[in-house]
């Protein structure tokens, strides 16, 4: 039941943290019974932002309803659009060519790193380090940039569209991710000497939010969040899509299980993207961007499902198909809603303060979880 | 376990099981009284394992409403589906939250955009939609004369 704000009976006080607090990154609301500092009960309440999109979707043709996606998690709008576009290609058994495969691969790259950049300067700002903000930011920036020229939006691209994607490169691209790898392998050993290496950084991470890898699997954890636990759940190398099996990466798996571990797997993933565009960038075919497809689509009757690897981890799409041109039923599986249903058993018991390392390193997107 | 194999065994477990054809993962109904009996057998029973559940969620097929459980399993990495028909009146199924943790959260949100009633939830009211909301809103039969716009 929903506590009333003040004092209980047993002398525990109930507070709220959010919906407007700058550590909750957004819209949620945590209600909390504390023992002096203690923590102990955690309570989500959601909804704050919840537009509906499931239902808004059943109204939308197979072309459009995948716009509406990029405002679901709209630090990753291009493994959204991804996921989509690849379940609607399912229905219509398309094969796409194979320079549309490799640009998504890229664009799904750079929009990890550039995830894992903004996370990284915001997690460093919720402990109260301001200055890594703006060593991510420079590098982030340059991204949007990119994304800037060849997607014509800095923030919820809508670039990748069922077919392939929507235009062909910018002729400045492959010059500009170059100049961006190099800025970043020159920049990147400044992270681990401003935070990853830093005392009370490691003192307020190590130890805190503990998550094993049972209740991982049990509470449906995936990305970094189950990767931290050490359980292997990385979609890229499970489930293949695209080219990802002909890549040359490794996923990152650390056994700690608590903050510090997931915060280091995001740091190595960055690197294991860098690895993925290096290998792609010089290596984009030849060729059509876009497969030749109807302008209205029509999925055949029945069901399909497809799961791809956001920067937050597994995005689930799950159309239900009457044989129209809208789907009869949709459904999104947020790796959001997922890894913040073991949030409060994992600062159960531990002090305040420690709530906002671990929700750091959950790397909670508000829009994502109430889609 | 390849498809046939996975059939085979969920024919061995569950005689009144009836499948499904298409679709890329082993698709099966269950009675809705079965399941909670048979949620424990799927996420232990050896060779299946179960054990992560991967995605929850309720189809409004205007005469009936169907839960949809896509289950996965971390050792063996097959996927199954398994559903469920439900009175669309009063539509009722036990929880699964004490087999799989992250059901709480699930079967909230289907409470709440479905009216499905699971039974022995700990915690079950509103997730997403105020708490005097009324109706039901991914429903086919849902109305909202306001907000909603119709193409």
């Amino acid at each position: 039941m929903i506590e009333e704000l003040g004092t209980t009976s047993e002398g525990y006080m109930v507070i709220n943290i959010g919906p407007q607090h700058p550590a909750t990154h957004g819209v949620l609301r945590l209600v909390m019974t504390l023992d002096g500092e203690t923590i102990i009960k955690t309570e989500p309440h959601l909804g704050y932002i919840h537009r509906s999109i499931e239902k808004m979707c059943e109204s939308l043709s197979y072309r459009q309803f995948v716009y509406v996606t990029s405002r679901m998690d709209y630090l990753s709008s291009h493994m959204n659009n991804h996921g989509c576009s690849l379940v609607v290609e399912k229905g219509l058994q398309v094969e796409i060519p194979e320079r549309a495969q490799v640009i998504r691969v890229l664009m799904d790259e750079l929009t990890r790193v550039a995830s894992h950049e903004l996370w990284w300067g915001a997690m460093a700002m919720d402990l109260g380090a301001f200055t890594p903000f703006f060593h991510s930011f420079r590098e982030r920036e340059t991204i949007t940039d990119i994304m800037e020229e060849t997607c014509g939006a800095r923030l919820t691209m809508n670039y990748i569209c069922p077919g392939g994607v929507m235009a062909d490169l910018h002729p400045d691209f492959q010059k500009r991710v170059k100049n961006f790898v190099t800025l970043f392998k020159s920049k990147f050993h400044e992270y681990n000497e401003l935070v990853t290496g830093n005392i009370i950084f490691q003192n307020r991470m190590k130890g805190v939010g503990f998550l094993s890898a049972e209740d991982a699997i049990s509470f449906g954890c995936t990305g970094p969040v189950a990767r931290g636990s050490g359980v292997k759940s990385d979609i890229r190398k499970l489930y293949p899509y695209e080219v990802y099996n002909k890549l040359q990466f490794d996923e990152v798996l650390e056994t700690g299980g608590d903050s510090f571990a997931r915060y280091m797997v995001r740091i190595n993933e960055m690197l294991q993207s860098i690895k993925i565009i290096e290998q792609l960038i010089d290596n984009i075919p030849e060729g059509e961007f876009q497969a030749k497809t109807k302008a209205v689509l029509k999925l055949p009757k029945g069901e399909f499902y497809q799961r791809v690897e956001t920067a937050r981890g597994e995005l689930g799409v799950y159309i239900v198909s009457e044989g129209g041109t809208t789907p009869y039923r949709i459904k999104f599986r947020s790796p959001g809603f997922s890894n913040l249903s073991a949030l409060p058993q994992m600062v159960k018991g531990s002090k305040i303060g420690d709530l906002v390392a671990t929700m750091g390193t959950l790397d909670l997107v508000i829009p994502d979880i109430d889609r | 376990m390849n498809n046939e194999d996975l059939k085979n065994k969920i024919t061995e477990l569950f005689p009144t099981a009836t499948f499904e054809e298409g679709g890329e993962w082993v698709n099966f109904f269950i009675e809705p009284t079965e399941w909670k009996k048979a949620a424990g057998v799927l996420h232990n029973a050896e060779g299946l394992q179960l054990d992560y559940l991967f995605c929850l969620t309720c189809v409004d097929w205007k005469t009936h409403l169907s839960m949809v459980y896509h289950l996965s399993s971390s050792l063996h990495r097959h996927n199954i589906v398994v559903k469920i028909k439900l009175d669309r009146l009063n539509p009722e199924i036990e929880t699964v939250c004490d087999i799989w943790k992250t059901a709480e959260l699930h079967e909230r949100e289907v409470y709440d955009l479905f009216g499905v009633n699971f039974l022995n939830h700990p915690d079950l009211r509103r997730l997403f939609l105020t708490d005097d909301f009324v109706g039901y809103p991914l429903r086919k039969d849902f109305e909202d004369p306001i907000n909603m716009i119709k193409l």
